[in-house]
């Protein structure tokens, strides 16, 4: 005897029907631009800085001969950065996660988000005031004599650093805190019964277990800082410039796109090894 | 005598009132001596501050006041990585990054054993709780009774003059738990280390503890052997606490030494074990009797004995009636409830008051059964009943 059954669309379809609209935005926004970005770097440059065929490699010899100091300097900047953000952000995340009074960390972390109510340009402009020639630093070092005429601070690859860990420190604080505060610290307790005081304690216990934290923090700041040109533009000048300056200056009027898009495609590359650390080494033991 | 091994003199401990201001007194003036390969037992109700007494042994909390003593050393200023103790805590608290082995190692390693050494030590330990094999896997994948054996091969493998466990078994379901009572009792015996471990569970503290001391609200009400405890409660708090136990409302008749007559109403009398507490007639008082102690046999028919010979119910009273500190009242079932290994029966007695009998069932129900309602003679030996003031 033969029957008829009717086939409900399965949890599998349905999934996929749910997942569409992102997948077509992913596909339209992020892997289109991106697919083209890669192709464009293979061309030549053509009229207008627009990219043109013939393919050739002479954009990655160009990035290579002429641009890896920068590059070099990039990542040493955002290197540095994400470590003095770690330095930081550390121990002030484990003092606001480790408050007794739940709205003293509430009042702690609102204090960290705050900055961000100003918009980062804003805010870059304002440190360019603060370090300038007759900012508010240089002024009252020479006011106190310890100067006796005002220090270069704009425009130096250390000003960048400021720049940097200053907007980007909430992206350190915030992994870290919550790893923290799901941290059992009586762990530390087992840590102490069995011998170790809080150093060993600290570093066999307490900063494996929040190392997720911690990895996630260095990938959020890493990741921005790499490629960050507001700030080394404001802050840096021409000493300070960075990849992200190389991108935007051959995107921007006659400039050279395949070269641009060249340069990107590098910075992409740097910014997936870094989550492939993170996907090696991040979140393995939850 | 043996060494004593753990000393508290008038420990106190007090922490900040949440939210309020003020001071709670979690431990209040605690003196008690722990000899040397003992197994104690700090046993009360939540917030009785036996986990704060154990703490502070640990040197987790400080004293607000008073002297703790391990091994005759004074340790105030000692902070826990110093102290001869090792903790086996409530959830384990193994590092969740590390293996088994690691785990068990790690205290070695803190000590600077070398690590052959050490890897030598761990595998006799894990082979000690019988988990030999398992060296190589995480926390997570062991059940709670592995952890729990882990927990104990960790804290063991330092060979600490004394151990603490914090509610050592209550993660554990019951089967799991009743073996290991028995498992870690034999262990204790075998190490010979003294074991400090905190409870709220009466019957765990009963099986494994050499000695109890019994905590409500942050004081120590009594410290003994469990017969101790079980048999001669000095307040009424213990004898609630640890069993089932009547407590009767009477009046002191006559106070004279070892035994006082109390009246339950005005014509029935009964004795009781005064504990050397000073009474005065006429004075209102508490009488603590356990539910077992409690004997019952018809008021009219046939007698039974377990041999087979039978002897009437009232031949029965009269020989009770010649035995020396014998209590013999009269009372009604309200309850008769078969549950297995006895029957309980809830008797009213006089002094309008209700009181537990479990009776043994011995052989056939039918034997020793009474009804709901029937009038039944009730007898228990004096020194079972304990006059409570407190």
């Amino acid at each position: 005897m033969a029957s008829i059954t009717r086939r409900r669309p399965g949890p599998k379809q349905s999934g996929f029907m749910l997942a569409l609209p992102a997948i077509l935005w992913l596909t339209l926004f992020f892997l289109l631009p991106v697919v083209i970005v890669f192709v464009v770097s293979f061309l030549s440059r053509g009229r207008g800085g627009a990219g043109e065929l013939p393919f050739t490699l002479a954009n990655y010899e160009r990035v290579w001969d002429v641009f890896r100091p920068i590059i070099i300097d990039s990542v040493w900047v955002a290197f540095v950065t994400t470590v003095i953000c770690l330095l930081v952000g550390y121990p002030l995340a484990f003092f606001i996660s480790t408050r007794k009074d739940p709205r003293m960390r509430s009042f702690a972390l609102f204090m960290i988000i705050l900055p961000f109510w100003t918009n980062f340009l804003v805010r870059t402009y304002a440190l360019q005031t603060i370090l300038g020639r007759e900012g508010i630093v240089n002024t009252v070092l020479l006011n106190l004599q310890l100067l006796s005429e005002p220090a270069q601070l704009l425009n130096t690859p250390e000003a960048v650093i400021l720049g940097l860990v200053y907007g980007y420190l909430p992206f350190m604080v915030l992994p870290i805190y919550a790893s923290v505060e799901r941290f059992d610290f009586r762990f530390v307790e087992a840590a102490h019964d069995l011998g170790a005081n809080d150093i060993r304690a600290f570093l066999r216990v307490v900063l494996p277990l929040t190392l997720p934290g911690v990895i996630a923090g260095f990938i959020l700041v890493f990741i921005p800082t790499i490629g960050a040109f507001v700030t080394p533009d404001l802050l840096g000048g021409t000493r300070g410039i960075m990849i992200g300056n190389l991108i935007q200056q051959q995107f921007r009027g006659s400039g050279n796109q395949p070269l641009g898009s060249a340069l990107s495609v590098v910075l992409m590359a740097m910014v997936m090894i870094a989550l492939l650390v993170y996907i090696r080494f991040g979140d393995k033991e939850r | 005598m043996a060494a004593i091994d753990v000393e508290l003199r008038n420990v106190t401990k007090e922490f900040p009132a949440r939210g309020k201001d003020g001071l709670v007194r979690a431990v209040d003036h605690v003196s008690l001596q722990i000899y040397e390969g003992e197994f104690f037992a700090l046993l009360g109700p939540s917030g009785c501050g036996k986990t704060t007494t154990l703490r502070m042994i640990a040197g987790f909390e400080d004293t607000s006041s008073g002297e703790i003593l391990i091994r005759g050393r004074a340790v105030q200023n000692v902070p826990p990585f110093h102290r001869p103790v090792n903790t086996v805590f409530q959830d384990y608290a193994l590092f969740p990054h590390m293996t088994v082995q690691k785990n068990v190692m790690f205290g070695l390693e803190m000590e600077g054993v070398p690590r052959i050494e050490a890897e030598r030590r761990a595998e006799e330990a894990l082979h000690l709780v019988r988990l030999p094999d398992i060296g190589a896997r995480k926390p997570r994948q062991l059940s709670g009774g592995q952890q729990q054996r882990v927990a104990l091969a960790r804290a063991l493998v330092k060979q600490p003059a004394v151990l603490l466990l914090d509610e050592p078994l209550g993660a554990l379901d019951l089967k799991l738990r009743q073996a290991m009572q028995y498992e870690l009792k034999a262990m204790q015996k075998s190490l010979g280390i003294t074991f400090i471990f905190v409870t709220h569970d009466q019957e765990e503290a009963m099986t494994m503890a050499d000695r109890i001391a019994v905590m409500d609200q942050g004081k120590v009400l009594q410290v003994g052997t469990p017969e101790d405890i079980y048999e001669s409660p000095t307040s009424k708090f213990v004898a609630d606490f640890i069993g089932e136990t009547n407590f009767m409302q009477a009046e002191v008749a006559e106070a004279n030494g070892e035994y006082a007559a109390v009246k339950l109403n005005e014509t029935t009398f009964i004795k009781a074990v005064t504990g050397g507490q000073a009474l005065t007639s006429g004075q209102k008082v508490t009488v603590a009797l356990r539910p077992e102690k409690i004997n019952l046999f018809p008021v009219k028919g046939l007698v039974e004995y377990e041999e087979g010979s039978t002897e009437t119910a009232e031949e029965y009273q009269q020989s009770l009636m010649r035995v020396p500190n014998m209590n013999l009242i009269r009372g009604r079932v309200r309850q008769a409830v078969y549950i297995g290994t006895d029957t309980r029966y809830v008797l009213h007695i006089p002094g309008d008051q209700e009181v537990v009998a479990r009776v043994q069932n011995f052989g056939l129900r039918s034997d020793t059964y009474f009804e709901d309602g029937q009038e039944v003679n009730m007898y228990w030996n004096a020194e079972n009943a304990r006059v409570l003031l407190q």
